[in-house]
């Protein structure tokens, strides 16, 4: 029975969420762009925000992408290059610790504007609300996992960890097994993190999607829209298309 | 060259009686909605005054419009590209909701539903934000109205830089003038610039600049860079939203809804024809002072055949080369030069110009003079000094600003030489450097300002940029999301933000 529990929270779980996460955002962006924004409550209140937004942002950030490039990267890639076992893991402490400690205060900042000023929780809606508190449960979760790594610094529970991620977007469910007796921490810890992922669609989160590292690449300044010839737009859905001009 | 043809507008403010029907009309069309209660598409200040938001004009604090770089290229103030994006998490320069105000309604449910009472009941205001309790309300769109205030908070208006103001504070030396203003629809558009979802664009058939709403992200960095701070941010669809010069009323020739109800006949909208290749240098002119001049010399000449040929290899229709001849805007802009943009040291060329008020005489001596000689009392004797119009209008250059108003002072000692002595006085009408006949055609469409001569708006031709087949039964004006109405109440992907309101209360 622990086994079957297992198999399907660590197994087929995985998949569900980012089944939801794929076709959700697809959905979202394709029907309702309307609501596909940032959520911004700055000009509501800049207090604490200037603080908390940069330090949460910073801070998740680095986190999520030490997460993505530590857990996907193949393990013999670290070991062609000569990196340790036990360099990386201190490597993922040190770096994820600060960016953690940083975030942490961030979001720290951010919860209590949210909450406790009636400007920001009067115009907030529950997803708002929610989803900040998940993601600061989240980082605590993440954060108390560096106490139980120091116990095993030698790095073998996170090539574990490694191996299961990468197994899973393998399409090898049976990867789970990996993950069956690891500290409970870590498996809240995974299993939070999956739940991002589902809840990640129907929630201002979809804004990182639109992160808009672009604008850097656009030639020149200036947006011009032209009725006719190849930028004209498409009837009906008005979508603008935008050539660059100047 | 490349010609493109632009929707432009001129208010006369010598006409404007301050009545804010423009606002209250454009209000009631666009943005009487939720999220967007403390935004004026069109507001009218009294000046001087700080304005609306609070010391709009103040740009060392606001960081709106663009800046020269040594090397002679501009860009927004409120930096490059990558300084853009590293403040998109805090944007440092974003004004807060009270700069604006703090919308608020009454509770006046209580006026009929309070029990019997030793005294009368009153209907307090409430936050339309929060629905909570205003104790007091601090700041509105209009606090200044008729020089509301004391005067050493209006004086902090930056149209005094170089005037000696302490005098103006004097009861016998104050001054005012009203001061609409709505979005500018530049030529080189700072919050077009700023956007860093690039989903605001300026139509190449009619200059209109919009904002995509199901582009944008909320990343209000727009709402910095325009530097007459006319793109709100609506706090409940998380999405800018601007003055969109009424296009559904432009593309079928008439004109906005500010204009169209402008109970002074203040507002005119015609076309302008300019060279889209030259946009660029003339905002980087190195002076300031001589940018007013450098975006006069982008505008082309609707007669001129050379002008009209390239128009039409740039697709411009013959009905718009028509309606450029005809227009108001050329007139008052380029032939008699009697209207001016509003702060060209942006450099975002601004297409909303203004004719500048004139004002009463300070010396009676002076004031018996005019009309009885033709003797033109000189402008720098006006009750509205004249550094004050200039930095407004021409970046501080005087001259413009002097001759423009010495022309309307012509006009009126000419047409009264005319109408009360019966006599044509051609001799007023060359000291300003016109001829007779175009003061009275400057009567005509200034002062006696009929439907057709303000308003000279080609339709859209939409078909010949679009299929209109694949249009039939498509939705016209909507906010976003294909035909809905942007209220999405039963979505799995989130409803727009909602202020909790309580109207009454215990």
């Amino acid at each position: 029975m622990r086994d079957l529990i297992n198999h399907i929270v660590f197994g087929w779980y995985p998949y569900l969420c980012l089944t939801v996460f794929l076709l959700g955002s697809l959905a979202r962006f394709d029907r309702e762009q309307y609501t596909w924004r940032s959520g911004s409550s700055q000009m509501l209140r800049k207090r604490q925000l200037t603080m908390g937004s940069n330090l949460f942002h910073v801070g998740i950030l680095v986190i999520f992408m030490g997460h993505f490039a530590g857990l996907l990267t193949p393990i013999w890639v670290f070991d062609a290059l000569g990196i340790s076992h036990g360099f990386k893991q201190m490597l993922a402490i040190v770096v994820g610790g600060i960016a953690g400690v940083a975030c942490f205060v961030g979001m720290t900042l951010l919860i209590h504007r949210r909450l406790f000023d009636s400007r920001i929780r009067k115009t907030s809606s529950f997803g708002d609300i929610a989803v900040l508190l998940i993601l600061y449960v989240q980082l605590l979760l993440g954060l108390a996992t560096i106490i139980v790594s120091l116990d095993h610094l030698d790095g073998h529970e996170m090539v574990r960890f490694m191996t299961w991620a990468q197994g899973i977007l393998t399409l090898q469910p049976g990867v789970s097994s990996l993950i069956a007796d690891a500290h409970p921490i870590f498996r809240a810890h995974l299993f939070l993190g999956m739940t991002i992922f589902l809840v990640f669609p129907f929630t201002r989160l979809v804004h990182v999607w639109s992160a808009p590292v672009w604008y850097l690449g656009r030639r020149g300044y200036q947006v011009v829209r032209s009725r006719s010839g190849k930028n004209a737009p498409q009837a009906v859905s008005a979508k603008a298309r935008t050539l660059p001009a100047e | 060259m490349k010609v493109r043809a632009q929707i432009a507008m001129v208010l006369n403010l010598d006409k404007c009686i301050g009545c804010h029907t423009c606002s209250v009309t454009c209000k009631n069309v666009w943005t009487s909605r939720e999220g967007m209660e403390y935004a004026w598409f069109n507001n009218v200040e009294t000046k001087p005054g700080i304005g609306y938001p609070k010391d709009w004009e103040n740009q060392d604090r606001w960081k709106g419009g663009w800046v020269r770089k040594k090397s002679g290229k501009i860009e927004p103030r409120i930096g490059a590209k990558w300084r853009v994006l590293a403040n998109i998490f805090a944007n440092p320069d974003l004004p807060e909701i009270d700069d604006y105000y703090e919308p608020f309604t009454f509770d006046y449910e209580h006026l009929q539903k309070a029990p019997e009472l030793p005294a009368f009941p009153t209907a307090r205001p409430r936050s339309l934000v929060t629905g909570e309790r205003m104790e007091k309300i601090h700041w509105g769109p209009n606090w200044e109205e008729i020089l509301g205030g004391e005067f050493a908070k209006r004086s902090e208006d930056y149209n005094f830089e170089g005037v000696q103001k302490d005098i103006y504070g004097q009861f016998e030396n104050t001054f005012m003038m009203y001061l609409p203003r709505l979005c500018e629809h530049c030529l080189n558009p700072a919050c077009v610039a700023s956007c860093p979802s690039g989903a605001i664009y300026k139509r190449e058939e009619d200059g209109i600049v919009l904002i995509d709403q199901d582009k944008c992200r909320g990343w209000r960095m727009c709402v910095s860079g325009c530097p007459y701070k006319k793109i709100y941010y609506n706090w409940s669809s998380g999405k800018s939203e601007k003055c969109i010069l009424c296009y559904p009323r432009i593309e079928a020739g008439q004109p906005t809804v500010c204009s169209e109800t402008c109970v002074g006949r203040i507002r005119y909208l015609g076309v302008v024809l300019y060279d889209a290749d030259r946009i660029e240098a003339a905002a980087s002119a190195a002076n300031e002072e001589d940018l007013y001049e450098a975006q006069l010399k982008i505008f082309l000449d609707p007669n001129d055949p050379e002008v009209i040929r390239q128009a039409r290899a740039d697709g411009v229709p013959d009905s718009w080369l028509e309606g450029a001849k005809r227009s108001p805007i050329w007139k008052m802009a380029m032939e008699w030069k009697v209207a001016f943009p509003l702060h060209p040291e942006y450099r975002t060329l601004p297409m909303v110009w203004y004719v500048p008020p004139l004002s009463p005489i300070q010396s009676a001596a002076e004031a018996g003079k005019i009309g009885h000689d033709g003797e033109m009392p000189d402008v720098r004797s006006l009750r509205i000094p004249l550094k004050y119009l200039a930095n407004m209008l021409t970046a501080g250059k005087e001259e413009p600003v002097a001759l423009g108003l010495e022309r309307m002072l012509a006009m009126r000692a000419y047409m009264r030489a005319k109408t009360v002595d019966g006599v044509i006085d051609q001799s007023i009408a060359k000291k300003v450097g016109l001829t007779a006949a175009q003061i009275d055609e400057m009567y005509r469409v200034m002062a006696i300002a009929n439907y057709e001569d303000r308003f000279v708006i080609p339709t859209a031709h939409r078909e010949l940029g679009e299929d209109a087949y694949d249009l039939k039964g498509s939705c016209g004006f909507s906010f976003g999301n294909g035909c809905s109405d942007g209220r999405t109440d039963q979505s799995l992907f989130g409803v727009p933000k909602r202020a909790k309101n309580p109207m009454e209360i215990a």
